[in-house]
């Protein structure tokens, strides 16, 4: 319906007096959205942020610092960074990622010489580090075994029950920590492992349990995986941490090497966040053993089917730096060496901070800190112990105890040894 | 040999999924060995030499920011920023009293895709008796994008097929008719896959009858500045509903305007009531992405916040911007121009030049656009769409010979 321009000039002009007053009188879409709760991670970080004392530490989220409490960018990203650097253009990458990085990365999981690899039997897919490959298996978990749940551990990083939750996977927990030993409650987690319905799945932590730092042994993890397999049980491993937790990416992927030679077809979601300081690249891989190449080649189709309406492809930068990395013997050589040192640094700085507890005459056993691997440390202190570290000291952690031993430096490790002894002398 | 723990597989069921209909026609192209082959397919700039394009001022970002040598550290699940208050101001203008107000929540998101599958959980968690209004046609992945968040929609008449123009009236009428409080997904410029767009009368009165029928304005805008080759003049469109004072869903992609299709930059606005309004939807917004992927990829946020933050740079970037916008409409021209002077029928091909940005709805359908494929190698959507991105216009006459072979004749050569 044609419209003369005066007649549409002179509504626009009416309509933009009303707009200002509209905005003002209008009710709002949005009156029932609540605020949400602000993140029990990332929201410590944010009030460390905003603490002017100088004494303040950042014992909170997990990402690694040096010994100077900086952030750390490797010698070998920066490399890498420097070949890519206006050479490549930016052109989507292919629906399913990088298919170098996934290469190098499936070596990484599965091993350098690994059969299935040769094989072609592994459905895998870049993915938006460890949430991306997590998110993208609990959706493909959803489509194709509607009726399956999740069996979590006790305790685990808090985004596992956002991301099974948005997928609409049903939860269910199985026994993990034991708070008493600070340990493993290794015969909890075999009842719950023989009490779940065949062919459950399980989702396992690879190496360096988050938020805990405790792993089971390789006797402890030989004896999961044969029950896994008297129970026809599915393993999903979330590997965040390799070569971070011991030192060695080898070592750290023990539990699934031994998984996989007792002939379970696995799940594993990899992040490159930590081990190569990649955090805010979003680097990681999904990958889904399978029968044969035949059923692989379905699988990656679907797990691309539902990337392409959450983002349609990965981000192309960490997918460059990874696979530049690992792609190159010399790069590789510097990246183990390293992330050795990353590793080599917190597991230094777990001994000092026992040794500083026990100079200082506590009378409780602080072994779980050298015990437990990786960045994070269960302290076994309660909420209010925690707040009270907060509160006093100016120590910002999880209130579930968890340290960061990322954040822990010589210079602030005998800080924080006093300021934890304080807090348990109280209750004393 | 390894013992198999289980005997037969889990996803022993798991079907093929079928090629996704845009990517999947890259993937047929280099498979394809002539000479001839052309690519209309993926909406992925290239220059008259056929070539990707990575704009200059994007390699003076990545090369100042390697000097800086920043660390790589998580952004906040919300994203940069500097990138989120540059993306606001370009899309709303600096001086728009709803950035002054702080009414926009802005989040950092993955492109477009991104952006939009943000926006659709939020829908289907807080408007769940909601429909989403899509345009008949529309990008492909839309509709991909609601069925997963499970957000219904229907779609509202837009291509008349008979002008190649808009439907304008079927257009307005169908948006009537949608129950109240509907979401209306509107693309703000450059129309994909037809190219073509309301005139600014026409914004007016689908302003009014979405304002009428208290509908929620959702706009895709992918091609700020890459459709007339003005940023200003392309937010025109979104500037005009939030003037009126509505309440407004924005999606915003740097893929093609920037060139940085593979980082994956993008962000989703929400212009709200009041600031408090905002900052609870900002809130239940990264809460939604927390569990998709915890916080955005940092590398395309920070070329897009330097470029935008450089006067010389952004400057160049709106030259440059404005070369890319140009040479499509050049070869645009040369395509009319071609099938003009080629085509003996008398049919009407000035469709061609009132469509604008990176597509053209050229009319074919899906028999005649195989035509295209089988017999001249030409690789483009089966609803007809081709990209002019991948246009040269050395190739505007073997164009303008197979558009003109397969409308006339439309018989593809047998396999």
């Amino acid at each position: 319906m044609a419209m003369s321009r005066a007649a549409a000039a002179t509504g626009a002009v009416t309509r933009r007096r009303l707009g200002a007053t509209a905005a003002r009188s209008m009710a709002s879409w949005f009156g029932h959205v609540e605020p949400a709760a602000k993140d029990p991670i990332l929201g410590v970080t944010e009030a460390f942020l905003a603490d002017p004392s100088p004494d303040k530490v950042n014992v909170g989220v997990g990402a690694y610092r040096d010994d100077n409490g900086k952030p750390v960018v490797l010698d070998c990203v920066r490399e890498a960074e420097r070949r890519i650097t206006g050479n490549m253009n930016m052109e989507y990458l292919p629906m399913g990622g990088s298919i170098k990085m996934i290469e190098e990365s499936l070596k990484l999981a599965y091993g350098e010489d690994s059969q299935f690899i040769k094989d072609k039997r592994i459905a895998a897919v870049q993915a938006l580090s460890g949430t991306g490959a997590c998110r993208l298996f609990a959706d493909f978990q959803k489509r194709f075994l509607p009726d399956s749940h999740i069996y979590i551990p006790t305790p685990t990083w808090a985004n596992h029950h956002n991301i099974w939750r948005d997928a609409q996977v049903p939860q269910r927990t199985f026994t993990y920590y034991h708070p008493e030993s600070r340990g493993l409650d290794f015969s909890g987690l075999m009842d719950d492992i023989k009490n779940a319905p065949d062919g459950s799945f399980f989702l396992l932590h690879a190496c360096a349990h988050n938020p805990t730092g405790v792993d089971p042994s390789e006797e402890q993890w030989r004896e999961i995986s044969h029950q896994f397999k008297v129970k026809n049980h599915f393993p999903f491993f979330d590997m965040a941490y390799q070569g971070f937790a011991s030192g060695d990416p080898e070592r750290d992927a023990k539990a699934i090497r031994i998984f996989l030679e007792d002939g379970h077809q696995i799940g594993c979601a990899q992040s490159y966040a930590k081990n190569m300081g990649l955090y805010g690249q979003r680097a990681g891989c999904l990958s889904i053993l399978c029968d044969d190449e035949m059923q692989a080649v379905a699988v990656k189709s679907q797990l691309q089917q539902i990337a392409r309406p959450m983002y349609s492809n990965p981000p192309v930068h960490g997918a460059l730096i990874v696979s530049t990395i690992l792609g190159d013997p010399e790069l590789k050589t510097l990246w183990l060496k390293e992330v050795k040192g990353m590793a080599d640094r917190i597991i230094g700085m777990r001994k000092a901070l026992k040794q500083n507890l026990e100079k200082l005459g506590s009378p409780m056993s602080w072994e779980h800190i050298t015990n437990q691997i990786g960045m994070f440390c269960y302290s076994g202190m309660t909420p209010e112990q925690v707040d009270r570290l907060t509160n006093e000291f100016h120590i910002y952690m999880t209130r579930n105890g968890r340290i960061s031993m990322a954040g822990v430096t010589t210079g602030n490790v005998a800080y924080l040894a006093n300021a934890i002894h304080e807090c348990h002398a109280v209750i004393i | 040999m390894m013992a198999l723990a289980v005997d037969v597989s889990r996803f022993e069921g798991v079907p093929m999924a079928p090629p996704d209909p845009i990517l999947g026609v890259s993937e047929a192209f280099k498979a394809d060995k002539n000479d001839l082959k052309l690519n209309l397919g993926v909406g992925a700039y290239r220059t008259e030499e056929l070539q990707p394009y990575v704009l200059n001022v994007v390699k003076k970002a990545e090369t100042l920011m390697l000097e800086k040598g920043e660390n790589k550290e998580y952004l906040p699940i919300e994203g940069l920023a500097a990138f989120n208050k540059a993306t606001a101001e370009l899309l709303f203008g600096a001086d728009n009293p709803v950035l002054k107000q702080g009414r926009v929540a802005t989040l950092q998101s993955l492109s477009g895709t991104g952006s939009l599958r943000l926006a659709a959980a939020f829908i289907q968690r807080y408007f769940p008796e909601a429909k989403v209004l899509i345009s008949s046609p529309t990008w492909g992945n839309h509709k991909n994008i609601f069925n997963d968040a499970r957000v219904p929609w229907s779609e509202y008449r837009y291509y008349d097929p008979k002008t190649v123009g808009l439907d304008f009236e079927g257009m307005i009428a169908d948006i009537q008719a949608a129950p109240d409080g509907s979401f209306v997904l509107l693309h703000g410029c450059a129309h994909n896959p037809t190219g073509i767009d309301p005139t600014p009368e026409q914004w007016e009165k689908i302003a009014d009858v979405i304002q009428e029928k208290k509908h929620m304005p959702f706009f895709d805008v992918a091609y700020q500045g890459f459709a007339s080759g003005s940023l200003d003049e392309d937010a025109s469109s979104v500037r005009l509903f939030v003037e009126r004072g509505l309440e407004v869903f924005v999606a915003q992609s740097y893929s093609k305007n920037l060139g940085l299709y593979a980082e994956r930059i993008g962000a989703i606005n929400v212009v709200c009531s009041t600031p408090e309004v905002a900052n609870r939807v900002k809130s239940q917004l990264k809460r939604l992405a927390r569990p998709m992927y915890s916080n955005p990829p940092i590398h395309g946020a920070r070329i897009v916040a330097n470029v935008v933050g450089d006067p010389t740079m952004f400057g160049e970037w709106k030259q440059e911007m404005e070369e890319m916008a140009g040479r499509i409409k050049n070869v645009r021209q040369k395509l009319y121009d071609s099938l003009s002077a080629k085509d003996k029928s008398g049919k009407d091909w000035s469709f061609i030049l009132r469509q604008i940005g990176m597509f053209s709805y050229t009319g074919l359908n899906k028999t005649q656009s195989d035509n295209m494929t089988d017999k001249w190698h030409i690789y483009m959507t089966k609803d007809g769409r081709i990209s002019l991105a991948g246009l040269s216009l050395a190739k505007c006459e073997y164009l303008a010979d197979a558009i003109i072979d397969s409308f006339h004749n439309g018989l593809g050569t047998a396999k």
